[in-house]
């Protein structure tokens, strides 16, 4: 599991890499969580074209940063999606919390 | 109905276990020939299970999962997913969507993954031995024109 970060002005994207389950969970947090503490991003995107599985510990990660972001009026946009992903993001309901694209084939 | 194939494992209660055992579910499944979504829902079940004996039965401490499969000659296969840990007082309460009884980032939405993505979820609890989860789900059969 990785994380890549890029910085583009206001909008910070971090492009995660791997499987995200508990066991990778914590790391995945670490590395957003100091890159948005560094860059205070108005826009957070998290990217999963390179993820190829999610169970619901990734909800808890999209939830917690979604809870920073919004302390401090930053927004938070979740892209690249397989349909695995989408499904457990779907039953989450966190579409309600940020905007998601729909999941590519 | 008859079984026509089990396997049957144990593993230690560490969180690097979880990819392992979720993947070697999904190969013993592979065999019904499922779609890439049913294998994938099995997947994800299978991970949300192992996970809670890893983070809520043995929490600090490590013990063993026991984790076995079936397949039946009607295309189900039967997942059982068990730990001697401390169990669930309150197994209704558990299974609501978003409870969770421990801080942190847990999204509780564990058991409600394995109802919507299984066919079927059992819960045997008993406080202080342990939690025993039996999923099932049927594969649809696929019949190919020229093999
Ligand atoms: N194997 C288990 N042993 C003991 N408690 C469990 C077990 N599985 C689930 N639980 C309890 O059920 C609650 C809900 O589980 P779940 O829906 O997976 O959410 P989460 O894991 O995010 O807390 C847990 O917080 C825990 O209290
Ligand atoms: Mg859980």
């Amino acid at each position: 599991m990785s994380v890549d970060i890029s910085v583009n002005g206001e909008v910070t994207t971090a492009y995660l890499n791997g499987e995200i389950d508990h066991h990778t969970a914590a790391s995945i947090r670490n590395a957003i969580d100091n890159a948005a503490e560094l860059n205070m991003p108005a826009l957070l995107v998290l990217d999963f074209t390179r993820v190829s599985f999610m169970d619901s510990s990734g909800i808890g990660l999209v939830m917690g940063r979604y809870r920073n972001l919004s302390r401090r009026g930053g927004k938070l946009h979740i892209t690249g999606t397989s349909p695995q992903i989408y499904k457990v993001m779907k039953l989450s309901g966190i579409e309600k919390l940020a905007t998601i694209d729909e999941c590519k084939k | 109905m008859e079984i026509i194939n089990k396997f049957s494992m144990n593993i230690l209660s560490r969180s690097a276990n979880e990819g392992f055992a979720r993947a070697t579910v999904a190969a013993f499944a592979a065999q019904l020939d499922p779609t890439l979504e049913e294998i994938n829902d099995i997947k994800t079940a299978v991970s949300e299970a192992v996970t809670n004996c890893i983070v809520h039965a043995y929490r600090e401490s490590i013990g063993k999962i026991y984790i076995s499969g079936e397949i039946t000659d009607t295309n189900i296969i039967k997942i059982k997913i068990r730990d001697n840990g401390c169990g669930i007082e309150n197994v209704e309460k558990a299974m609501e969507p978003l409870y969770t009884t421990v801080g942190g980032e847990r999204a509780g939405l564990g058991f409600a993954v394995m109802q919507s993505f299984m066919d079927s979820i059992r819960v045997r609890s008993h406080v202080g031995k342990g939690t025993t989860i039996l999923l099932s789900k049927k594969i649809a059969p696929r019949y190919t024109v020229n093999g």
